[in-house]
């Protein structure tokens, strides 16, 4: 990868791409949906986002108190660890920054945690420094629902397994706990630029 | 000393070969959370996930999680309380 031959310029477009996707992954344009369980029916008024654990005074926020927040649009290339990837792709969402502001933590690893039981282990250092975003809009759209709306978390930086549809909330801790994919086979961190798809890899 | 009873899994590797290389839709399960019985082939199987994860009609807790990759198997049990089947 990124070898590219002086003769190579007819191809350049694929060279560009190459160098945005990672190891045996291949490029789609449609966005596939994967669902390890039914989708949830989520009620905005009764919807809530925490951050809890390790914290000493939990945070929360509901459906009107998270959109009022600051919110950032991103374009962010997306690496599925069942082998595809989406390039370009547009989010508007509340930059975990945000929402970890004021808050003093010693935890060093977070449970995400999702309607339906879903969950999801990762460092605070992958979530924070503008790495990670609560996200409730997709191609300038609110979330759909069988992509994780009304709000899924998106670390585009790791396999989207890692991106929580139906997201509810942070918990903040001191050890690792292995979440539901993680517990079963797939990496606890699970980084596409070094495959780290399966335990072992 | 009842250490001399206790064998190594490999003592189960015939019997664990014959379960799972039989046909296995008609078989029994019970949903560990609420103990509702049903058949293999009728309980909730989602395929579109990084694994197959299969789910309790009654009440969509998971009965199992099975990922294959890199050469092998995982396989969760722990939301099946019990698998009933007939010899084959």
């Amino acid at each position: 990868m990124g070898f590219i031959s002086r003769g190579f310029r007819g191809k350049r477009r694929d060279a560009v791409s190459s160098s945005r996707v990672p190891p045996g992954q291949y490029v789609v344009t449609d966005f596939p949906v994967l669902s390890a369980g039914p989708t949830p029916r989520v009620n905005a008024d009764q919807w809530t986002f925490s951050i809890e654990g390790q914290i000493d005074e939990p945070k929360r926020w509901t459906w009107k108190e998270l959109l009022a927040l600051p919110s950032e649009t991103l374009t962010k290339d997306i690496h599925c660890v069942t082998k595809w990837s989406k390039l370009d792709t547009t989010w508007k969402g509340v930059s975990v920054d945000t929402l970890m502001e004021g808050v003093d933590t010693a935890a060093e690893f977070t449970t995400v945690f999702s309607d339906g039981g879903y969950t999801t282990n990762l460092t605070l250092d992958d979530i924070t420094g503008n790495k990670a975003w609560v996200a409730y809009e997709f191609d300038g759209q609110p979330l759909h629902p069988e992509h994780g709306g009304p709000v899924r978390f998106l670390v585009p930086h790791l396999y989207f397994w890692k991106s929580a549809k139906w997201v509810r909330g942070i918990r903040l801790q001191n050890e690792e706990h292995p979440g539901f994919w993680e517990t079963n086979g797939y990496h606890i961190r699970g980084d596409p630029w070094l495959e780290q798809r399966y335990w072992g890899d | 000393m009842i250490e001399e009873m206790k064998l190594d899994g490999n003592a189960i590797g015939g019997l664990l070969r014959e379960i799972f290389t039989m046909e296995m839709t008609a078989a029994q399960t019970t949903c560990a959370g609420c103990g509702a019985v049903n058949a293999v082939g009728r309980v909730d199987v989602y395929l579109h996930a990084p694994g197959t994860v299969v789910r309790c009609p009654e009440c969509e807790s998971v009965l199992m999680r099975i990922v294959h990759g890199s050469g092998r198997y995982w396989v969760d049990l722990s939301g099946t309380r019990l698998l009933e089947f007939a010899e084959a």
